[in-house]
């Protein structure tokens, strides 16, 4: 089914079977099924195309993640079992990403013992690892590095983070290897490398009143954990913005396809849009719209107004209530699918080429193998 | 004017998984509590200019300004929280900082202070939020209400639980009294939590995690919306397909075969899905919380959708 009759058609199927399609990046808003949409994508792909595929997924909803046998964050892929892959050869493996074990990761990675036993111990480190706004995206872009990286995947599923904006998704990583980079901790830095006492002996001069204000207003007792975990980090610089780098190229190439992932909602399909106009400005490959949720209902000879009409008029003879009831069902839909329709029209005028699918609303949640294979039917 | 007697708190917080309609509901709160001629401030945090798009109005800059007149002369104002504003108008209240703060800001301080430090950017959204709550001019308060609309329930304890994340960082100083300082008022009789949801599994599921978490951080939680409810069709739980054929000959209308099964297979759909709807509210009744349903709007969120709710959540 297509969204609108302008919108050409996305094929689901070209799309996941096509060997060149390493990566598929399932973004949008919160609340539109990404997380569900991806893991749809991922059994598709191992049951009917016969990939090697892993799902990383972020936050998945407790029953979901149950269904594809992942019960902690363990940050290795598991084979999901009891599918459908003997006429295929295809595998589907899935990994909930644990976001504070990925930095402790990165960090082991790049640092001696030591240096990293000192940063694990930093207060700052500690709260940035795990509650840093802008961790959780960073980590997710580190992992799909690292996956795609080991390149024993035919594809990759990757469900993004629950953030403020689906932007962040973009944004975050350039942030974090920004600030890890950048000007501000340069000057923490510069007494640290010359091996002055204080963090602020050398740049006082200059940033006399900045650094004054940044102590009345944190205390010292911050300053000196940041500048230890910077002085701690210090190695590590390089490594940290060559992979973010790195991860970003591999997002504009095209291997990778992302899947703008909306519901026929005004707020949901905004977010889409700020999402397509971002990666056309970024040169990042735009596969297409899924929209979830849609209702379309046939109108099987019967508009909404003359269903709703009739409603009335057995209501108000008083008989046949439970028919009455129907109709008002049937109109409703009706209705509910006009309103969907225009919607989502919004989208495609703004972006005519951009090829769209849609699934339709299903009338009980997914959180079975059988649920995600029907959700994959749909989406193809 | 006196109280609205069934929402006597002073802070409203309204949460919810994305997609459930909170900001919606947080709109229809600040205009139902505005009613009578009081004044209510609808804050929005995540600078997603939500309230601009309810009320079809341009982005709002950092200001409090009037978006809604209710009866008896009373209105609401709204205000979109910017993070690097709000840091820059707290240090000019305590440091008289001046054009001091732009040169802060051009160094790339303000960016860092806001985006990086953990829990810093919470204090300072939170502790704006606290300042209109409790703000008063010639010895009366300003504003009757303040409605937040907050981040999703997934982020919202997070977002609440300012003093911890800065307690383990920031041990003295202005900011770490500022995070006490709204500690306590999200943990008074002033402030309620209202958590929206849908009669879906994962929003219900979302609520319930929520109100564990707010509960174990003492945080009041107050009512449970359930927005976008569906009128309830077919009571009796059953229709065959020669009832509606009998239904659709005494309207007048053809009852052909291709009409009458997809009537009948639409019906079914709605029973499974009332089924697993009626489930899901005796899951949320059994939280012993106040529970409000608002029902579907037909034409979509308007400015006439919103007072329509308003006044249901004023009654309820």
């Amino acid at each position: 089914m297509v969204a609108d009759v302008t919108a050409p058609r996305l094929d689901i199927d070209a799309l996941l079977a096509d060997p060149a399609i390493r990566i598929v990046v399932c973004c949008g808003a919160g609340g539109v099924g990404k997380t569900t949409t991806a893991a749809a994508l991922g059994l598709r792909a191992a049951e009917v195309h016969g990939r090697r595929t892993v799902v990383l997924t972020i936050d998945p909803a407790r029953r979901l993640a149950q269904s594809m046998g992942l019960t902690e964050l363990d940050n290795t892929p598991r084979q999901v079992k009891g599918i459908d892959v003997e006429a295929s050869g295809g595998e589907l493996h899935a990994m909930m990403l644990d976001m504070k074990r990925t930095f402790d990761e990165v960090v082991e990675q790049h640092t001696t013992p030591k240096r990293a036993a000192e940063i694990f111990a930093n207060p700052f480190y500690q709260a940035m690892s795990s509650t840093f706004s802008g961790t959780q995206e960073y980590m997710a872009m580190e992992k799909l590095g690292q996956l795609r990286a080991g390149d024993e995947w035919d594809l990759i599923v990757v469900d993004t983070p629950p953030s403020r904006s689906a932007l962040d998704f973009l944004d975050a990583p350039a942030r974090l290897s920004r600030f890890l980079d950048g000007r501000m901790l340069r000057m923490f830095l510069a007494p640290a490398r010359t091996g002055g006492r204080s963090v602020f002996s050398l740049v006082t001069a200059s940033f006399g009143l900045f650094s004054k204000t940044v102590q009345k207003v944190l205390g010292a007792q911050l300053l000196t954990d940041l500048s230890g975990f910077v002085a701690a980090l210090d190695s590590m610089f390089g490594g940290f913005r060559q992979r973010a780098d790195q991860t970003y190229r591999i997002l504009q190439d095209p291997q990778t396809a992302f899947l703008l992932v909306a519901a026929p909602e005004r707020d949901a399909i905004r977010e889409a849009a700020y999402f397509a106009e971002r990666l056309v400005a970024e040169r990042m490959p735009l596969g297409g719209l899924v929209l979830n949720r849609m209702h379309s209902a046939e109108s099987a000879g019967l508009t909404a107004d003359e269903a709703q009409e009739a409603a009335e008029r057995l209501e108000r003879e008083g008989d046949h209530q439970d028919a009455a009831d129907v109709l008002r069902i049937h109109a409703a839909l009706l209705r509910q699918g006009e309103r969907e329709t225009a919607v989502a029209a919004g989208f495609t005028e703004a972006f005519p080429a951009v090829p769209a699918t849609s699934v339709a609303a299903q009338p009980a949640d997914v959180h079975d193998v059988d649920g995600l294979r029907t959700i994959g039917a749909l989406l193809a | 004017m006196g109280e609205h007697r069934n929402w006597p708190e002073r802070l409203h917080v309204v949460t919810g998984k994305g997609g459930t309609g909170k900001s919606t509901v947080a709109a229809a709160l600040a205009l139902g509590l505005a009613a009578g001629g009081r004044r209510t401030l609808l804050v929005e945090v995540e600078g997603r200019q939500g309230i601009a798009q309810l009320f079809g109005l341009d982005p709002l800059p950092y200001a409090e300004r009037r978006v809604a007149t209710t009866t008896g002369g009373g209105e609401v104002r709204a205000l979109a929280v910017d993070p690097e504003e709000a840091l820059l108008e707290y240090l000019d209240m305590f440091y008289k900082l001046g054009a001091a703060g732009r040169a802060l800001r051009k160094v790339g301080a303000i960016d860092f202070a806001t985006t990086i430090a953990p829990g810093l950017r919470d204090v300072l959204l939170t502790g704006k939020v606290k300042e209109a709550t409790t703000r008063s001019q010639d010895g009366r308060r300003v504003y009757d209400a303040v409605v937040l609309d907050a981040p999703p329930t997934g982020r919202v304890g997070r977002f609440l639980n300012v003093t911890e994340e800065t307690r383990k960082l920031v041990k003295v100083g202005p900011i770490k009294t500022q995070s006490e300082g709204v500690a306590s008022l999200l943990r008074s009789p002033m402030t309620a939590v209202h958590v929206v949801t849908l009669l879906e599994e994962m929003p219900v599921q979302e609520t319930l995690d929520a109100i564990t978490e707010l509960s174990g951080l003492n945080i009041p939680v107050g009512r449970i919306v359930v927005n976008s409810a569906r009128p309830p069709l077919l009571a009796g739980g059953r229709i065959t397909k020669a009832e509606i054929k009998r239904g659709l000959t005494a309207a007048g209308l053809a009852a052909g075969a291709a009409t009458v099964n997809q009537l009948a297979t639409e019906a079914q759909a709605h029973l499974t899905r009332r089924e697993l709807e009626e489930s899901l509210r005796l899951e949320l009744a059994e939280l012993g919380r106040p529970l409000i349903e608002l029902p579907q709007l037909p034409g979509g969120v308007d400015r006439d959708g919103l007072a329509d709710l308003a006044v249901r959540l004023m009654r309820a």
